[in-house]
């Protein structure tokens, strides 16, 4: 069987025919060739697949397409305006917040979402809200500095 | 035309080239590819750790809405070889390891047959239609049971130990006779999952025009790909191409050659359709290589005063169920390093490579050298414990000594340069050891457990020379210098997160004189880079970062060449520096280096014998191996009531040679040492008694979580190597040698004043609760 | 990755959702999917037909009522652990929807789903048992209420009737009441090892009375009931007082889970360990 969904990926409204079976992150890798947004566990615990669903962080691999009908999702290739990137992105460039990149999308969307909730955060809450995003590379050390250059940042921005 | 002078790049904490894709999402895994009429391809696999195939049915399977085809082990025959094992070990026993297995299983995860569908759906679906009968046999599963003889892994060998590697130097019976301290100890080193965050995947499509396969996959050797392909399917090297696109992370697990790799080959070129397979997490827990699991009998002779006499080592390598590529090496490196930092004259090893029913291990982060540290650095803690030696003095009073480099060490290596002194010394004042001491007391009188590990490490990086490696130790590397003055480098390394696009471009920019921006890292296509080895063994700047500086050099040399010509001057007295030519002692007379590419480029007025162009190719082959040092200290706090381990503190002295550049050199440190302590105190791949692997997800295997890890501190110091042009040691598996012994020492010290000598790794909460129990 | 093929339907209305529910044996409701969408793509549940309560309305609430809190099934965990109306002794709750997963899961796992799922690690339950809360189930016969205590039979089984839905649950927040939740996690899962809600009824600095609710440890949530006894008339600040009082709590456990992560003994100690914890911090709460 097939389902209808129309949801909003980075600004764009779609509307697409669907196996219910298909999970969010295969909709966006697979059918929308948003291969951004990865997939490095079944269990959803790496938070590779990490997008954001109305605004909220949340793993792609652990929601149905059919779920997300009538969302607005943001996915990393929807965080830079154009050419300008998000603080978030300049922030991990800036403090070599990855290595290999793979977990890079994810974290960088949970940590959108930290900073939406706590715009001071310490590296305690920075620790605590990555907590469903594995990175094998960094030790998370430069991935906590990041977060915190990015609320820098984007307070200085707001300001 | 004036080049700006340029800031030195080599040394300078440069923002990395590659990460604008990373941060966007814009980069291109192997599962990200999309080839036009691609089909899928799913793996049916054992779920018994020992079994005869009785049969295999797969026409449920081949009337599954869209499959394309199924495929057996015997459809495999005469098609698909069987997959390498490099190695110069005398007398090793080398079993078949097909892609697909045929008559019988050997671990859980051991291939079956294969599905290739239009969608993944189908080929899911379809593996459920597959009907395999199997006739369970006892596996074995433990290693000594295995050593011992066991149920065997290969009945036609008639044996499970696959190699037998005595290693015997100095007069080690003198060395216990009367000794005044002697210690035996067993240590394990549990066995790991490496655990890439990126899965396997590979992709192929057979290019029937040019009659060419090529491949895609998440590999850190290209060009081994390659050649192992072209024997294992039957084709000319000229007809492979292996691509290894943006790759996430390794950590060893994808210096190798799978299974996967030669039957999607196979079927690409078999169906003459694009084929994808990419491992599900599961599959990625089974069937992807694991590491360690090496068990250590460990007896040491010591005098009071903590000085090392000598050592007995019995090693028992878990191999797993076959050779993967580097399986039975790996071990053999445990051997050289097992004297560590210090002067140890006698040693006798007896290591053993013992085949069990359970996924093969091979190289992950440190390979071999963890294990050698883990045992010499828990070694010395037991003597400092047995004869109330301070573990720092214990340390200090074995030393290699900073006069004795290049040291020779009883097991035939020959240490670079090393400076141990200087960086524990460095180490106790950062992390102000005496003051931890001091609060350590403090704690302990309080009922309170506080524990101050120490470590002091080197290890062999910057793999290899030729001589000492299975499969060729040199590196490749070619520099194109293009018309308008770019510069592309083509680097026979492979890296997928150590950063090499970034610290290239930083040797080139220093050597050329040219903006970092107008240069150019290629890596990882066999089409394009002619040819090169691979990123594993700490060796991309050592070895790879050599043959690109021997380029550079080349460059340089032809350009002086160029443009004394141009200044109708001698070569030999024109100067290249930053990007301008010219004649010492003449100010004024100087060409920059475009003008030097274009006249390369015109060839209407070069000198005398010059040829046309400016490029270069060149192998570097190390003469030696570097060996990076230092010194690691951390503080384990653990809490009484649960025995939970929580790490407060780490600092750490790293001295990996020269730095290109310190933000890349402190994140291979942080993610290094990350993952020894995730050895440490979290990770242990378990099986049960019938050879499941119980901890087959991340469910139930504890990949570190941002929350349990701390911050770290690091400091360093800068012994160049000899060894290669750029003086750079290597440091992508330093943390992960240096850091594991580190933090058991330091819960086991948390822990040695209630009487305990050693835990096993990892150190988890119940370990140390069972020991306070027990002491109460 | 790749669940096996299902029936999908998303009724707008319970009484729908009730009787698609009722018409296929093999249906399953789908709440906020974080624990059955990682089932379904490892193939461990093959429901013939899921039931998405998406478009239901009125089921993500939580709302003062009658003395207590009264919480929506669909009510996300992140909102349940952020409420300010989970004061006094609800607390216990707020803290055990703040230790579930990771901010992910906590974003659409809900209140209803965890509950419903009856993991015998996770930590909603264990808050739920401890505060007496009264479940809310509708069924094709109507509403009907179950208490806590009678809800969680066995693991992964609860008093629900194959076609009832739960809807939401009520909690008492009681005057003077206090509550905490301790866990200890397993460190790959994030799942309570060991994790125990206490709730306190207090005199002033003593403890009337306190229900205390073990998750982890053995095969679904337990109370504590000698522990709570024990803990009534005393002063829940006095941390030897309270280890005290919680000593031997782990003996209540018939059949502790024994795993590779934890032996029964660890569980059963732990037990005491957490139980003193949780009581500890709500006291200071």
């Amino acid at each position: 069987m097939t389902t209808s969904i129309s949801v909003t990926v980075n600004g764009r409204d779609r509307t697409d025919q669907i196996d219910p079976r298909l999970l969010l992150v295969h909709y966006l890798r697979d059918v929308l060739d948003l291969t951004g947004t990865h997939v490095g566990c079944e269990t959803s615990l790496c938070g590779a697949c990490t997008v954001l669903v109305d605004g909220k962080a949340v793993k792609a691999c652990t929601l149905l397409a059919a779920q997300a009908d009538g969302c607005e999702i943001t996915t990393i290739e929807g965080l830079a305006e154009g050419e300008e990137l998000h603080p978030l992105q300049e922030a991990f460039w800036e403090e070599h917040g990855r290595q290999c990149g793979f977990c890079t999308p994810g974290m960088i969307l949970a940590a959108h979402q930290l900073l939406s909730d706590d715009p001071d955060p310490g590296e305690a809450e920075i620790r605590h809200a990555l907590e469903g995003n594995l990175c094998r590379c960094t030790g998370y050390h430069n991935i906590v500095r990041a977060v915190r250059r990015a609320a820098v940042a984007m307070a200085a921005a707001a300001e | 035309m004036a080049t700006p002078t340029m800031p030195k790049q080599i040394g300078a904490r440069v923002r990395r080239k590659e990460d604008p894709r990373l941060i966007t999402g814009s980069s291109t895994y192997t599962d990200d590819l999309k080839l036009r009429g691609a089909v899928h391809c799913a793996l049916l696999r054992s779920p018994h750790a020992r079994a005869r195939v009785l049969s295999i049915d797969t026409s449920g399977a081949e009337e599954t809405d869209g499959v394309v085809a199924v495929v057996t082990g015997r459809d495999l025959e005469g098609e698909v070889g069987g997959l390498p094992v490099a190695h110069k070990i005398e007398g090793l026993l080398e079993p078949p390891h097909l892609p697909l297995a045929v008559d019988e299983v050997r671990y859980v995860g051991d291939a079956v047959a294969a599905v290739v569908a239009e969608t993944a759906f189908a080929a899911r679906d379809a593996l459920e239609r597959i009907e395999v009968e199997y006739e369970e046999l006892d596996p074995v599963v433990d290693v000594e049971a295995a050593a011992e003889g066991g149920p065997l892994v290969h009945e036609d060998l008639g044996t499970n130990v696959a190699f037998e590697f005595p290693f015997e130097a100095g007069d080690v019976e003198t060395a216990f006779r009367d000794a005044p301290v002697v210690i035996r100890q067993r240590l394990m080193n549990q066995r790991q999952i490496p655990f890439a965050v990126e899965p396997r995947a590979v992709a192929a499509r057979w290019d029937r025009g040019h009659r060419k396969l090529e491949v895609w996959s998440t590999t850190q050797i290209p060009h081994l790909l390659r050649a192992q392909l072209s024997l294992i399917l039957g084709m000319p090297e000229h007809s492979v191409r292996v691509v290894a696109p943006e790759v996430g992370g390794g950590f060893g697990s994808k210096l190798n050659v799978y299974a996967e790799e030669a039957l999607v080959g196979h079927l690409a070129r078999a169906l003459g359709r694009p084929v994808k397979w990419t491992a599900t997490r599961t599959e990625g827990f089974q069937a992807t290589i694991h590491g360690r699991d090496q068990l250590a009998e460990v007896e040491v002779a010591a005098e009071e005063d903590g000085t090392l006499r000598g050592m007995k080592v019995r090693l028992l390598q878990d191999l797993g169920a076959y050779h993967q590529l580097l399986t039975p090496v790996i071990p053999t490196l445990t051997v050289l390093m097992l004297p560590g930092v210090y002067r140890l004259r006698n040693l006798r090893v007896d290591l053993k490579g013992v085949f069990t029913n359970k996924t093969p291990t091979d190289a992950y982060r440190g390979a071999g050298r963890p294990e050698a540290t883990y045992i010499i650095e828990r070694v010395v803690d037991m003597v400092s414990d047995e004869t109330g030696v301070d573990p720092a003095e214990v340390r200090r009073r074995n030393f290699i000594p900073d006069d004795a480099f290049p040291a020779e060490t009883c097991t035939g290596l020959s240490y670079d340069s090393g400076g141990y002194g200087a960086a524990l010394d460095a180490l106790l004042e950062a992390a102000d050891y005496e003051g931890l001491r001091r609060e350590q007391a403090g704690k302990r009188e309080r009922g309170e457990l506080m524990g101050i590990g120490l470590s002091t490490y080197v290890e062999i990086c910057g793999l290899g020379p030729s001589a000492a490696m299975p499969a060729g130790g040199w590196e490749a590397c070619t520099v194109e210098v293009r018309r308008t003055g770019n510069v592309v480098v083509k680097t026979g390394v492979s890296p997928h997160g150590q950063g090499e696009e970034t610290t290239f471009a930083q040797i080139v920019a220093d050597a050329l004189g040219v903006s970092m921006d107008a240069v150019e890292i290629a890596h990882g296509d066999t089409d394009y880079v002619p040819e090169g080895i691979g990123t594993f063994g700490s060796r991309a700047q050592a070895v790879g970062g050599a043959a690109l500086s021997l380029c550079l050099e080349d460059l340089r040399e032809k350009s002086r060449k160029i443009a004394g010509h141009l200044l109708e001057a001698d070569p030999e007295d024109v100067e290249f520096e930053e990007g301008e030519l010219r004649i010492r002692g003449a100010p004024g007379r100087s060409v920059g280096f475009g003008d030097v590419v274009g006249a390369a480029y015109m060839a209407d007025d070069l000198p005398e014998g010059v040829e046309p162009g400016l490029a270069a190719t060149r192998f570097f082959e190390p003469p030696n191996f570097t060996f990076p040092f230092g010194a690691h200290l951390c503080v384990v706090d653990v809490d009484p009531d649960t025995g939970e381990p929580s790490l407060r503190k780490y600092v750490a002295v790293d001295d990996c040679g020269t730095v290109i550049n310190p933000m890349i050199v402190d994140g291979q440190l942080h993610g290094g040492i990350a993952q020894a302590v995730a050895q440490a105190l979290y990770e242990e791949a378990v099986y049960d008694e019938s050879g499941q692997l119980v901890t087959g997800s991340l469910m139930d295997y504890p990949v570190p979580k941002s929350t349990y890890l701390p911050s770290y501190e690091l400091h360093r110091t800068t012994t160049p190597t000899p060894v290669n042009p750029l003086g750079a040691k290597g440091v992508g598996e330093a943390g992960t040698i240096g850091g594991t012994p580190c933090v058991m020492n330091a819960v086991i010290d948390a822990v040695s004043h209630l009487g305990v000598r050693h835990l096993d790794m990892p150190a988890r909460p119940e370990k140390l609760w069972r020991v306070l129990a027990e002491s109460r | 990755m790749l669940p096996s093929a299902f029936d999908y339907v998303a009724p707008s209305s319970l009484e729908e959702a009730i009787e698609a529910l009722g018409a296929d044996p093999d249906a399953r409701i789908l709440a906020g999917g974080q624990s059955l969408i990682p089932l379904l793509k490892l193939r461990l549940a093959r429901p013939g037909r899921l039931v998405d309560l998406r478009k239901v309305g009125g089921l993500r609430y939580l709302r003062e009522e009658d003395g207590g809190v009264a919480i929506g099934a669909m009510t996300p965990h992140a909102e349940v652990a952020a409420s300010p109306l989970l004061a006094g002794e609800a607390r216990a709750l707020a803290g055990a929807a703040a230790a579930v997963g990771d901010v992910q899961v906590r974003n659409r796992g809900t209140f209803g789903g965890s509950l419903a799922h009856a993991d015998p690690s996770a930590d909603i339950p264990a808050a739920v048992l401890a505060l007496g809360a009264t479940l809310v189930a509708r069924g094709p016969d109507g509403e009907r209420e179950i208490p806590a205590e009678d809800f969680f039979l066995a693991p992964w089984t609860t008093a629900l009737r194959p076609d009832e839905i739960l809807t939401g649950a009520r909690i008492p927040v009681r005057e003077g009441s206090a509550g905490a939740y301790a866990y200890l996690r397993q460190k790959a899962s994030g799942f309570a090892l060991v994790g125990v809600a206490a709730v306190l009824e207090m005199d002033g600095s003593t403890c009337r009375a306190a229900r205390l609710a073990v998750t982890g440890a053995g095969n679904r949530p337990l109370r504590l009931r000698e522990a709570e006894e024990a803990l009534a008339g005393i002063d829940p600040t006095d941390g030897d007082a309270v280890r005290e009082a919680c000593r031997g709590a782990g003996d209540a456990i018939e059949s502790p889970q024994d795993d590779l992560h934890a032996s029964a003994d660890y569980r059963r100690s732990m037990t005491e360990v957490i139980a003193a914890r949780a009581v500890s911090r709500a006291a200071s709460s």
